[in-house]
């Protein structure tokens, strides 16, 4: 046979397998919708709290599908960057402070017997979690509050506080165990060694008092 | 005999059981105080049945369970209750809980109680509640409510109960004694038990080290009517485990994320078998246990049975501390137990062992080396996991990596710490690990609830719009239809007779300002091209002179029109808008006046004559309300008042001077000048008072209809008493600072107090009367 | 009375990683006593010479890198690298192989990597392979073993005093005292048989020396095992797979390929089985990883002696396997309790 035929022969058979494969995989790891979105949504802490200057979670994740920075959350922290970092296979930047620092959680808490019955942070609030009506005591849903501030601002006689969470006992953790060799100061930086003398000072001084106590 | 399997890994410390096992059984003294944590068991705290200063009998149960997966509380002897306040718990945290401190009375008088004669006439339902009532949870180590385990559903078919009597951590030796002393009572238990759940066989596990507890155990079990096997395993840390103990004894394993009892299978601690017993023959509820007293700190070392809820220290005392020695305090055994910092942290229902040590005894770990890898901590996992992995993923905070590598199946036995070269604290690294992958998955689902309600909240917004678009859209309609109706029936006078002449006139305000815009930018155009030096500025001086004409045009036609149209008086409301606004607007520019200035801009002279404009407007405006407000007839209005309105008044009134004072604060601190601050904070509190005593005022002419009312009556005493406290807080730290407000503090304090004395007295009164009413 | 406060465990096996270098350290003593039996005092200045070199090498990064210097060079890790480096070494190497030897063993393939524990590459092995293809020939000059010496021409090993001379001088080894190992005979053997080759070299017919000085570190890996070291998995696969793929060989045609004693008492293979592929920082962790990492290097270094172009291969099997250590791990690792399988891999659950 013409050596031609048969490279045009082995070329079109070989098309075609390669075409019926790629068809099943188009088929068989079918990719439904765009769920990048959806992935950097879930990362996000839902706080809603707009510091991102994004009115809301979703439309920031759909802005850093489209390229936004990652580093606008201070309520997601270092912990969402590098989340985020790692999902989009980018650099983990560091938080940028011209939309706030990393807090410590926290809830609002209406002081109620000041609180005048305005509705203002009820309208603030992005995720219902304050319960009241128009001239009547509003108060707090703590387990649904994202602790966004969002209604703080809006109150009109200052009766709403964040009050940071604090640890209970069935909070509690154990903290990750100080770095290698407690004699490394360098290791750790300056300001960190510094701290840790403090801390133990600190240590020194509750057992002196404890003693004392006893 | 039956067959006994192996899990892989383990290790075999020194055991240090003898210590504790040269003296008999003893009752510890009872001690002067017993503070009993509302939470000694998984699951949420006890609820509180008791108050302060109740009287309660031994084995009274004072906090009921919260929810199905809680636990009764008995007072473990009779006396009065001191406290119910937070206190030092044992937990590794270290952190205070829930207590309820009873001061015994010695005389030690039993609540009236009955053992049941034959259990087996009971209801299977009868028994559990039985045992839930006497509190009994797991004496072995985590404290689940034994009552639950024992009380399965009917689809969960048990053929294998599991008694644990392992003891493998070094020191304790608390179950020991128990198997050795009372064996009977533990299988008087097991027959409860078995009645319960109906396993086809019972397996007794002890480990080889304890022949003596295994004989006592045997000859026991002889006298009972079930076939119960005494097994002994090899010695080996950690076959007390659950899953390990499952695995020696029956060779199967617990799968992943299953429980013991989804294949067939109940393991229960020795002690909480001895529990039952009392509590289902003899109708005494958990209030004591037997607790090891350990270490080379105690002069005394042995066994004690001691009642729930006394402090650590005295047991300490009694088994002759020395205190110079003792280092490290640990409840549990030296594998997994915590330390305590506290010795007056009492004994609860899981404390089986308390190790007074000394630094010898357990010396403070060498700082930890760089891991080599060794492979020493895999060799030992009695769980098969690879500890050196999990501990780089730990460290790297790489936890779902440390996830897949299996870290949640880690029973944390820390066998691995033990043989660690290089003294790495692996568990606690575990630890830390779990602790963070609990907290983002609690995150997680935060998260997800709040993102749920955020959307629910979009969508009720946007449907909220929607129904209001749709009824304008309605109401437009029907409008509309009207109009027509009304054009047929007058087709002739279609043309609009008479302009609406409000409308003209803001018709012609626009156009003037529109006017007034355009020749703004015609001399701007101007100037820049003056400075450009570009040559057609004769034709821009044309367009200039062409806008100024329209503009004045415009601005005559304006003036005319509204000559003819006086405007209506302005309402209230909208005096008070355009004073606002006008108030707004000198604020802007003070601001962008100061802006300007320090940066020396040369459109700040602009500014400031434009500042002086808006100033003037903003007076006038202000004077306009202020007219305004005095010929509105204030005494009709004032009695129209809602006396709500005034108290909004009020405390808008006290939040602006509260602002206005921590400014002028600040001010003052900072050194700076703040006469015309201090002039403003008093004329705030001028008009905060006035505000206030209007409020008073109404409030009095308000008719009191229905005398006192209880509520507000109560809030107002709840709130002088918060007042009190955040006061007498503010005084303490200000004379612990020594700072002159202490004086004025106390003062006020004093006040407060007076108050609050009247607001508790009106309430009382008020009390009276509504009960009076009632019985009337 | 002042209470710690810290995580279980409170107990703790007595332990120290220097502790398991110390121990290596005294298992491979044996070995270098035979060596220095067989060939004078060469491979004792060698060790001691690396010894101090790896301590001040150690000591200067560790000075760099800003931590304390005697809680590093107290875990024994550079003195070990050094000890194998220097047992690896023919006896009579300049001292500047041994430098650059050591320099890149601690400085670069341990230190950069972040110190012990950290480094991916057994460190003496890599400085073996850098010095085998950098400097030949100076890292085939093996001396002859005392035995082999023809005393009546007055050749003899070197004094105390020319060793030095030779180590750290100008001074060579002299011809008549150098000889190639048996490796090398073999290697270079040709389209001699077997048997003719046998017959030909006194070499082959005197291997008592490196018979002697394998048992020696044999006892030592031995000694390790006892103490519980490191468990037998990677020397026992590694030996075995050895014997069995040279038995295969040897058995089909026994002509062409050397029997499997030969393979297994010479070179460096039992060194390598019991101090080098065990080196846990660098080898596979899991039980059965580590069959398959020890039997592995067994077929590497027979493919090498056989068909590459180095007459021995444990620095390039041992380097080779260690690439592939974390990816046995990953894939070997052991079924945790409640588990049907193990699992595999680093995919997410």
């Amino acid at each position: 046979m013409d050596p031609i035929l048969i490279a045009v022969l082995v070329l079109l058979a070989v098309s075609l397998i390669f075409g019926a494969l790629l068809g099943f995989a188009s088929i068989k790891f079918k990719v439904e919708g765009n769920p990048i979105v959806e992935q950097i949504d879930s990362l996000l802490p839902q706080t809603q709290c707009g510091q991102c200057s994004y009115p809301g979670c979703r439309p920031y994740a759909e802005a850093i599908a489209n390229g936004e920075a990652i580093n606008k959350c201070p309520p997601g922290g270092e912990s969402t960057i590098a989340a985020l970092a790692d999902l989009l296979d980018v650099e983990a930047l560091p938080l940028d402070a011209e939309h706030g620092e990393e807090q410590i959680k926290s809830v609002a808490y209406i002081r109620e017997d000041e609180c005048i019955g305005c509705t203002k942070c009820i309208q603030a609030c992005p995720v219902d979690a304050i319960l009241g009506a128009a001239k009547q005591m509003h108060t707090v849903i703590t387990s649904e509050c994202t602790g966004c501030d969002l209604c703080v601002e809006p109150c009109p006689v200052d009766c709403i506080d964040m009050i940071p969470i604090e640890t209970s006992l069935v909070t509690w953790t154990w903290a990750q165990p100080q770095p290698g060799v407690q004699l490394i100061a360098t290791d750790r930086g300056r300001n960190l060694a510094i701290e840790t003398q403090r801390h133990q000072h600190q240590l020194e001084d509750d057992r002196n008092n404890k003693g004392d106590a006893a | 005999m039956s067959r006994i399997w192996s899990f892989h890994g383990g290790i075999h410390p020194p055991e240090n059981k003898r210590q504790s096992l040269q003296r008999p059984l003893e009752r510890a003294p009872l001690p002067a105080q017993l503070i009993l944590p509302l939470q000694q068991h998984i699951g949420a705290p006890a609820t509180p049945l008791v108050e302060v200063g109740d009287k309660v009998l031994k084995g009274q149960a004072i906090a009921e369970p919260t929810g199905h997966v809680s636990v009764y509380l008995h007072a473990p002897t009779s006396g009065t209750v001191s406290a119910i306040d937070c206190y030092p718990v044992p937990h590794p945290s270290g952190m205070d809980g829930l207590c309820i401190v009873i001061e015994p009375d010695g005389q030690e008088q039993w609540i009236e109680h009955q053992g049941v004669d034959d259990f087996r006439s009971l209801e299977k339902a009868e028994l559990a509640t039985l045992i839930r009532h006497a509190g009994i949870s797991g004496m072995g180590g985590a404290g689940f409510p034994t009552e639950i385990k024992l009380h399965l559903s009917d689809d969960h078919i048990v053929n294998t109960l599991i008694i644990n009597g392992v003891e493998c951590e070094p020191y304790i030796t608390a179950d020991d004694t128990l198997m050795r002393e009372r064996a009977e009572d533990i299988i008087g238990g097991i027959e409860i038990a078995a009645h319960l759940i109906k396993p086809t066989h019972c397996l007794i596990g002890i480990e080889d080290n304890k022949p003596e507890a295994a004989m006592a155990l045997t000859r026991a079990a002889r006298n009972s009517e079930l076939d119960i096997e005494v097994v002994v395993v090899p010695t080996k840390y950690p076959s007390g485990g659950e899953k390990q103990l499952i695995k020696l004894l029956t060779g199967v394993e617990v799968p992943f994320g299953r429980l013991p009892a989804d294949i067939g299978i109940v393991v229960q601690n020795v002690s909480t078998m001895a529990a039952i017993y009392r509590a289902v023959h003899h109708g005494e509820p958990l209030i004591s246990r037997i607790t090891t007293l350990t270490g080379d700190a105690l002069a005394n070392p042995g066994n004690v049975e001691v009642l729930i809820g006394t402090p650590i220290s005295e047991l300490l005392a009694y088994a002759g501390a020395d205190s110079q020695r003792l280092n490290r305090l640990v409840m549990g055994g030296p594998m997994m137990g915590y330390t305590l910092n506290d010795p007056q942290i009492p004994v609860i229902k899981t404390s089986n062992c308390i190790i007074a040590a000394t630094a010898e005894e357990f010396p403070e770990a060498a700082p930890a080396q760089d891991c080599i890898r060794c492979g020493h901590c895999e060799q030992v996992c009695p769980v098969g996991l690879l500890p050196q992995q999990l501990h780089w993923f730990a460290k790297g905070k790489e936890f779902d990596k440390a996830l897949s590598h299996n870290l949640m199946d880690c029973i944390e036995c820390g066998a691995c710490s033990y043989v660690c070269l290089s003294n790495i604290p692996l568990v606690q690294y575990y630890r830390f690990a779990k602790g963070e992958i609990r907290r983002e998955q609690f995150d997680q689902r935060n998260a997800e609830q709040a993102r749920i309600r955020f959307e629910a909240r979009q969508q009720r917004l946007e449907r909220e719009k929607q129904e209001k678009a749709d009824k304008r859209k309605a109401r437009a309609e029907t409008a509309s239809r009207a109009q027509t109706a009304r054009k047929a029936l007058t087709p002739a006078d279609s043309q609009p007779a008479t302009v609406d002449p409000q409308a003209q006139l803001k018709l012609l305000k626009t156009a003037a300002a529109v006017a007034r815009t355009k020749l703004k930018k015609a001399d701007k155009a101007l100037v820049q091209a003056q400075t450009d030096g570009v040559d057609d500025l004769a034709e821009l001086q044309a367009a200039i002179d062409g806008a100024k004409a329209k503009a004045e045009q415009s601005q005559q036609a304006l003036e005319q029109a509204e000559q003819q149209n006086p405007a209506p008086p302005p309402t209230l409301a909208e005096l008070k808008i355009a004073a606002a606004t006008a108030r707004t607007k000198v604020n802007k520019t003070e601001k962008a006046l100061a802006d300007a200035e320090t940066k020396g801009v040369p459109s700040a002279d602009k500014l400031r004559s434009s500042l002086e404009g808006l100033r003037a407007k903003a007076d006038a405006a202000q004077l306009a309300l202020e007219q305004a407000e005095a010929n509105t007839a204030p005494p009709a209005a004032a009695e129209e008042m809602d006396i709500k309105q005034l108290k909004t008044a009020a405390s808008i009134a006290r939040t602006k001077l509260k602002k206005a004072q921590k400014t002028l604060q600040a001010a003052q601190e900072a050194g700076e000048d703040s006469a015309s601050l201090q002039q403003q904070v008093d004329q705030l509190s001028q008009q905060s008072d006035t505000a206030q005593q209007a409020f008073a005022a109404a409030e009095a002419a308000q008719p009191k209809s229905t005398g006192p009312d209880l509520k507000a009556l109560k809030s107002a005493a709840a709130i002088a008493r918060t007042k009190i406290k955040k006061t007498e807080k503010a005084l303490a730290d200000a004379q612990q600072k020594g700072l002159a407000s202490a004086t004025a503090l106390a003062a006020g304090l004093e006040k407060l107090k007076t108050k609050a004395q009247h607001a508790e007295q009106a309430l009382a009164d008020a009390k009276q009367l509504a009960n009076t009413e009632t019985v009337d | 009375m002042a209470l710690l406060h810290i995580s279980s465990p409170h107990a703790h096996k007595a332990g120290h990683a220097g502790n398991l270098m110390r121990q290596v350290i005294i298992a491979a003593l044996p070995g270098l006593a035979a060596l220095c039996y067989y060939f004078g005092w060469g491979p004792l200045i060698n060790v001691l010479l690396a010894s101090v070199l790896a301590l001040l090498f150690e000591a200067a990064v560790i000075k760099l890198r800003r931590r304390p210097i005697g809680f590093y060079l107290g875990d024994y890790s550079a003195i070990l690298t050094a000890l194998l480096l220097a047992l690896a070494l023919p006896p009579y190497i300049p001292w500047w192989t041994t430098t650059i030897g050591i320099f890149f063993a601690i400085v670069i393939a341990k230190q950069l990597y972040g110190g012990l524990g950290q480094n991916p590459f057994n460190p003496a092995m890599i400085a073996y392979a850098l010095l085998l293809i950098s400097f030949p020939v100076e890292m085939t000059r093996w001396s002859a073993p005392f035995t082999l010496i023809d005393g009546t021409s007055g050749a003899a090993l070197p004094s105390f005093g020319d060793a030095l001379a030779i180590i750290f001088g100008q001074a060579q080894l002299p011809d008549a005292v150098t000889m190639a190992t048996p490796l090398e005979v073999f290697k270079h053997k040709g389209a001699v048989t077997t048997e003719e080759l046998w017959s030909q070299s006194a070499l082959l017919n005197g291997l008592e020396p490196w018979q002697g000085i394998s048992l020696a570190y044999l006892a030592g890996g031995i000694y390790l095992l006892i103490r519980k070291v490191y468990t037998w998995h990677i020397p026992g696969a590694m030996l075995f797979s050895l014997f069995m793929i040279s038995g295969f060989f040897y058995g089909s045609d026994p002509s062409n390929y050397a029997p499997p004693l030969f393979h297994l008492t010479l070179g460096a293979t039992m060194l390598g089985a019991f101090f080098i592929a065990t080196d846990p920082v660098t080898a596979a962790t899991s039980n059965k990883g580590k069959l398959i990492y020890g039997a592995s290097i067994g077929i590497l270094v027979y493919l090498i002696r056989n068909w590459g172009n180095y007459p021995d291969a444990i620095a390039f099997a041992i380097l080779l396997m260690n690439l592939t250590a974390p990816f046995l791990d990953y894939y070997t690792r052991p079924r945790t309790y409640g588990h049907k399988q193990a699992q595999r891999g680093i995919g997410r659950k």
